[in-house]
């Protein structure tokens, strides 16, 4: 999850912020999950005949333009990926500009417009998955199919590549095969991977221990503990009243748990005194399920084990706003619990506690719908979201107006993290006061910490708010770190004598990621991969962020591949206060904090890949004019660069 | 106290074009009158308007072209020793520019299509004269090469682009040229 943290945005007019394309969706559609192959043949792809193939599509999302990623991952789900003439249709249908159809698909990473291969495999690219060895596995897998990483083989069956954190941080090495996840791979799994995939075996007669998903839950608290029956904390909140429950949320003093730690109670109380208007008013709630801070699962689990009191939670929240309608927006890495989550709402539709009446009150009315995402990590930021669940690219909007007076389709909405929802179900079980009295003053509650890298037990631990950094590394069993990366890349990295700093809102504020770095690990190549992560994450929309991150990305290479020098650590810090100031959003303020960090708290392990004090050129100069010497025949001092040039007088 | 105050001594300004079309240097001279006003408080170095051949100790370089061969970077390590302030003036000192445009082609094949295999040719040779600089195998920004402090984009820079740089710069402030000289259509 991106931090909501980054709420600084600077205020002005959005240009693009529209609040059309409203939902005409009569009917909640099932999702079809990405999993196995496309179902179109070649002969059709090539005829370019589309309009038939997608009509079933097209009508049964109603030609909605805000329901445009559904309709293109669909899309795609049939013909593999998103030829140009299809696009063309889609954007007749659904009477939106073509290039406005071609630019959301561009934007979204699990989106194709190229073909990809029938069989796609996207290794996990965190910095935990490369300290199990995923970098090894990927080129394995690369070696035994016959392909380069990236492209797809010649046969068109299969294309290997990376993709950002997939969220199986404690069981990696983690990768997707067509959008599915799978867990704990080995040289082994790899290798009969390739088997499979050479012998085409459709994904539904792969093993299902390759698809195990473990909950690994190694510490319980309140919220872990919690196991009552579905809608008993619904039940609790209606007969407390919608301003009952609101005294009870502003008593817990519940905070945001996505990062930013807004307190929840004024944002809930916001949304319910806005007014709604327009043809199609209404209140929204919204589920942020879009995990992609790396290192972080913990809503994974949550999701997984827990979405009976997530449910309870948005109703909740749906009944204290006033709103009818609740969205919950899922991660594409995490389609395949979609199956389990639209049962469990088909249970609760048919126990009473979704639909019309509502618990039996007369006049309660509130659904839930699930969104898929299709791999953008920006869009964890909650107006990126919005964009995103309007159809759109995800961009983040500007505010003011806050989602709470103006959001999805520009209603009052109510945008919560995963745990804060469980939490607030809690709260209305058992009472704001009970809440308030956990954690610390500024910090109630507990916070569910995801626990990953050079650790004994990874997994997920909940802690009661004001636990030392020390406490935890001792019962995750962190022998010797160095380092722990909090909140993931766009967080703050703690060295060894900040161990005793406590995890709040007061002091180390997070969103819940929590990733040890041994003492044998190197420090500057996990700042490197955050580099690129952010480098390949921007949205593209704002030059700061799109230029600053990539340049950043460069520098980091040119220290990696021992051309640095100080020059490049000064850019780097140029760059972060640049990026500080001048980004659209949080993304870019936040991409150069772990670099930041590390600069100072491990600054030898930059330095010691510096080749000198001054300047260094960033390319081999001698070996660039290697090719001239070839074809010249030369090899007289000047025409090299380096120690010749130097015994002949020359300038190197 | 009016005792005159001793005119401050004349800053050392030098400019070379690398692979450049000297378009940024025809643009230098657009600043027109005020070349004089120029020159009351500068000295030219080596400097097409000099014809001085090498570099020697300056306070400022201002540097046009990108890098396409190894004679463009042994001037550009020159500047780089002997200026204070090492300025990229102009797209292609900053970017590469125009001449980067044959970098998705392979230098040796590009040599052998020219020298030896075109229709027409008889007998022909890449030349290998060790007077002729070798061409590396991409053109570079000069920013890849050797530290640079400053930047002006355009291509050109306007006249009044590179005189308000020179004339910030001379007077002891940080350059910034504002919006209305980097806008550019």
């Amino acid at each position: 999850m991106i931090p909501a943290r980054w709420i600084s945005a600077p205020v002005g007019t959005s240009r693009w912020r529209t609040a059309g394309g409203a939902a005409k969706l009569k009917e909640k559609p099932a999702i079809a999950v990405v999993v196995g192959e496309p179902v179109v043949s070649e002969k059709i792809l090539a005829s370019g005949q589309f309009d038939e193939l997608l009509r079933p599509i097209l009508d049964r999302y109603c030609r909605d333009a805000g329901l445009l990623v559904e309709i293109l991952r669909e899309t795609q789900n049939v013909l593999g990926y998103l030829p140009a003439g299809a696009l063309t249709v889609i954007a007749k249908a659904v009477g939106t500009p073509r290039a406005r159809v071609e630019g959301v698909a561009g934007f979204y990473s699990f989106f194709h417009l190229e073909p990809v291969g029938r069989y796609r495999v996207l290794f996990s690219d965190n910095i935990t998955d490369r300290m199990l060895g995923s970098a090894e596995l990927l080129d394995r897998l690369c070696n035994k199919l016959w392909v380069e990483r990236g492209k797809v083989s010649e046969d068109g069956l299969v294309s290997v590549d990376t993709t950002s954190c997939t969220g199986m941080c404690d069981q990696g090495p983690a990768l997707l095969v067509n959008g599915r996840a799978m867990t704990r791979m080995s040289a082994e799994r790899i290798g009969r991977i390739g088997e499979l995939i050479r012998a085409q075996v459709p994904m539904s007669e792969w093993p299902n221990e390759y698809f195990l998903v473990e909950d690994n839950i190694r510490r319980r608290d309140t919220l872990l503990n919690s196991n009552w029956q579905e809608g008993e904390a619904l039940k609790a909140a209606i007969a407390r009243g919608a301003e009952g429950m609101l005294a009870e949320m502003k008593l817990s003093n519940l905070r945001g748990r996505g990062g930013a730690g807004f307190t929840t109670h004024i944002k809930w109380e916001s949304a319910r005194r806005a007014a709604v208007h327009g043809e199609r008013s209404a209140r929204y709630v919204v589920c942020n399920a879009d995990e992609g801070e790396p290192g972080t699962f913990k809503d994974r689990v949550l999701l997984t084990s827990y979405a009976d009191l997530l449910f309870d939670g948005m109703s909740v929240a749906g009944f204290t706003i006033g709103a009818t309608k609740g969205l919950l927006y899922l991660r594409g890495e995490y389609a395949y619990l979609l199956p389990q989550l639209e049962e469990n709402l088909r249970n609760r539709r048919a126990d009473g506690l979704l639909g019309n009446a509502v618990c039996g009150v007369a006049g309660l009315t509130f659904d839930i719908e699930i969104r898929l995402g299709a791999g953008a990590y920006v869009c964890g930021e909650e107006t990126a979201l919005l964009e995103s669940l309007e159809g759109k690219r995800g961009v983040p909007r500007i505010r003011p107006p806050f989602p709470v007076t103006a959001g999805y389709l520009g209603q009052p909405t109510v945008v919560n993290n995963v745990e804060t929802l469980c939490k607030a179900a809690l709260i209305a079980v058992k009472g704001g006061a009970w809440f308030a009295g956990l954690g610390t003053k500024q910090s109630t509650g507990t916070k569910l910490l995801s626990i990953s890298g050079d650790v004994e037990v990874p997994g997920i631990y909940e802690y009661p708010f004001g636990v030392s950094v020390e406490q935890v590394l001792n019962d995750c069993g962190a022998g010797n770190a160095q380092a722990v990366q909090i909140s993931g890349p766009s967080g703050i990295c703690l060295a060894t004598h900040e161990f005793s700093r406590r995890i709040a809102f007061e002091d180390v504020p997070t969103a819940g990621a929590f990733m040890v770095f041994g003492a044998h690990r190197d420090m500057f190549e996990v700042a490197r991969n955050f580099a690129h992560f952010f480098a390949h994450e921007s949205c593209g929309f704002c030059t700061p962020c799109r230029v600053g991150t990539s340049l950043v990305a460069n520098c980091m290479d040119k220290i990696g591949n021992g051309q640095g020098s100080p020059y490049e650590i000064n850019e780097i810090f140029k760059i972060h206060r640049l990026l500080h100031v001048a980004s659209h959003c949080g993304l870019g303020q936040a991409a150069c904090n772990a670099l930041f960090d590390t600069l100072h708290k491990f600054r030898p392990a930059y330095e010691r890949r510096l080749r000198s004090l001054d300047f260094e050129p960033a390319f081999d100069l001698d070996e660039a004019l290697a090719g001239a010497r070839r074809m010249t025949g030369r090899d007289d001092p000047g025409a090299h660069f380096g120690l010749a040039a130097r015994v002949s007088g020359g300038d190197a | 106290m009016n005792a005159a105050v001793p005119a401050p001594r004349k800053l050392r300004l030098a400019t070379t074009s690398l692979a450049g079309c000297f378009g940024c240097h025809m643009s230098f001279l657009d600043i027109d009158e005020r070349l004089l006003d120029l020159v009351d408080l500068i000295e030219f170095d080596r400097s097409p308007l000099t014809d001085i051949k090498h570099c020697g100790p300056c306070d400022i370089g201002l540097i046009e072209g990108g890098l396409c061969n190894a004679e463009n970077i042994h001037v550009l390590r020159e500047f780089r020793r002997n200026c204070k302030v090492l300025i990229a003036m102009g797209a292609c000192a900053v970017n590469g520019g125009l001449p980067a445009q044959r970098n998705h082609i392979d230098l040796g094949q590009c040599l052998q299509e020219v020298y030896l295999t075109q229709p027409g040719l008889v007998g022909g040779q890449v030349p290998n004269d060790p007077e002729l600089p070798l061409p590396l195998d991409k053109v570079h920004p000069i920013h890849e090469v050797v530290r640079i402090d400053y930047f002006i984009p355009g291509c050109p820079p306007s006249g009044d682009a590179i005189w308000k740089f020179l004339t910030d710069l001379l007077k002891g402030r940080t350059p910034r040229l504002g919006h209305p000289l980097l806008h550019f259509d």
